[in-house]
């Protein structure tokens, strides 16, 4: 009797499903993905062994550059329904006696931080690219004639009340202007800050102990 | 590479025909990218987390009266003077220029053997304490949840007697980044009680004549 042959069959994995499987992962990533908001000015934060995660949500942060300008941020909340940024800009335009339309309000919410006087604010908003914007940002006053940032905090307390500050500083920045910002915002009642910092580890265990 | 086509035998007679072609795609190098693709996001995403570190200060409160800030005792009191390029200054109890002499400022860095060694020496109990809670824990003698943890360590560094109360003063010339180092000394050292004040006039007159 002749051997019965099995038919020599191509040992082919059919990917398709594995492709599936992979296209819906990465749709789901890129979704769920925050990417980090463009900032105006480069800030190496200085290092760490706090492992507390910064809140995504209801914070106001304050960033300081090396040379002391003073940039500020602000999100729409968990809800973004609540479009906080917008009513931010729209109680500061109250305060400074600029009217904003209700396309730049919107416009507004949609951006990340910024650090400029008030009065440039709505050549800021209806800037075509991210290079004009980056010329106009040149620090929030601080003066203690024209104290914008005192307003920035007030109202963003005002706005919304749940929000935390976070003080994002380059290490090299000097203490007095942070020293300036904490005490700027001991006076509007906040006396919690989160320091932005750089995870590093460091051990000190019972053998470092001085005899 | 996953396909191995097997090419058909023994179909020599007969018309020639075309060649058939597979008609399946080759999926393979796409998996490979998605691969790639997914795990960059994942990476990325992960990392980019910030992390914060908090810090609370007292309430400054205008009306408040002199008498009712609270007392510390000289004897744990340990200031803590942040100066121009990175250095620290540091001297135990109290500068009052109506009790003569004044403390002598140590100076001292940022290093294991610096301000480390100063912290730790005074506040050896509650280290060793904290250490040996969290040593019991690792090794697995002691099985509690992470807030029982943090919860018990809370309480010790509350009930602690005899560690520093530490003020950090920084000069104006100081950079952010020492703050945030001294602070987080602290929390490496786990020192229960410390505060970010201002200098006084009389450690500005010791600051001058400080060895630099």
């Amino acid at each position: 009797m002749p051997k019965i042959k099995a038919p020599v069959r191509s040992p082919h994995i059919d990917m398709t499903p594995m492709v599936d499987l992979f296209s819906v992962l990465l749709i789901f990533l890129l979704l769920t993905a925050s990417f980090r908001p463009q900032e105006a000015a480069p800030i190496t934060t200085p290092p760490s062994v706090s492992e507390k995660q910064a809140p995504d949500n209801d914070i106001m942060t304050i960033f300081i550059s090396k040379d002391g300008l003073i940039f500020f941020n602000f999100d729409n909340g968990k809800d973004t329904s609540t479009h906080f940024r917008s009513k931010l800009l729209a109680k500061m335009g109250e305060q400074y006696k600029i009217t904003f339309t209700p396309k730049e309000l919107d416009k507004f919410g949609k951006l990340a931080s910024f650090g400029l006087p008030i009065k440039d604010m709505k050549t800021f908003i209806n800037a075509q690219d991210s290079k004009e914007r980056d010329a106009l940002q040149k620090g929030i006053p601080t003066d203690s004639t024209d104290n914008q940032l005192a307003w920035w905090i007030r109202s963003a307390r005002l706005t919304n009340q749940f929000a935390e500050v976070a003080i994002k500083g380059d290490g090299d920045a000097q203490y007095k202007v942070v020293k300036k910002i904490m005490d700027l915002l001991q006076e509007n009642k906040v006396n919690k800050f989160n320091l932005v910092t750089t995870l590093m580890k460091e051990e000190v265990t019972l053998k470092d102990l001085p005899k | 590479m996953a396909e191995i086509i097997v090419e058909e035998k023994g179909k020599k007679s007969g018309k020639r025909r075309p060649k058939k072609h597979s008609t399946r795609i080759d999926m393979t190098p796409m998996v490979d990218l998605m691969c790639l693709l997914i795990t960059f996001f994942m990476l990325t995403t992960a990392f980019s987390k910030a992390k914060v570190m908090v810090i609370t200060m007292p309430e400054k409160d205008q009306n408040q009266d002199k008498k009712d800030q609270p007392q510390i005792s000289a004897a744990r009191t340990l200031n803590i003077i942040l100066a121009e390029d990175d250095r620290i200054y540091y001297y135990k109890g109290m500068a009052d220029p109506k009790k003569p002499p004044l403390p002598t400022l140590h100076k001292t860095d940022f290093s294991k053997d610096g301000i480390r060694k100063v912290l730790l020496e005074m506040n050896k109990d509650l280290f060793k304490k904290i250490a040996e809670y969290r040593d019991k824990r690792l090794t697995g003698k002691l099985v509690v949840a992470d807030s029982t943890a943090d919860n018990e360590i809370k309480r010790m560094k509350k009930d602690d007697r005899k560690g520093p109360i530490v003020l950090i003063k920084a000069d104006e010339k100081a950079k952010y980044k020492d703050i945030v180092n001294i602070i987080d000394e602290m929390a490496i050292c786990n020192v229960a009680s410390y505060a970010v004040v201002d200098l006084n006039s009389v450690e500005l007159e010791m600051l001058k004549t400080a060895p630099k």
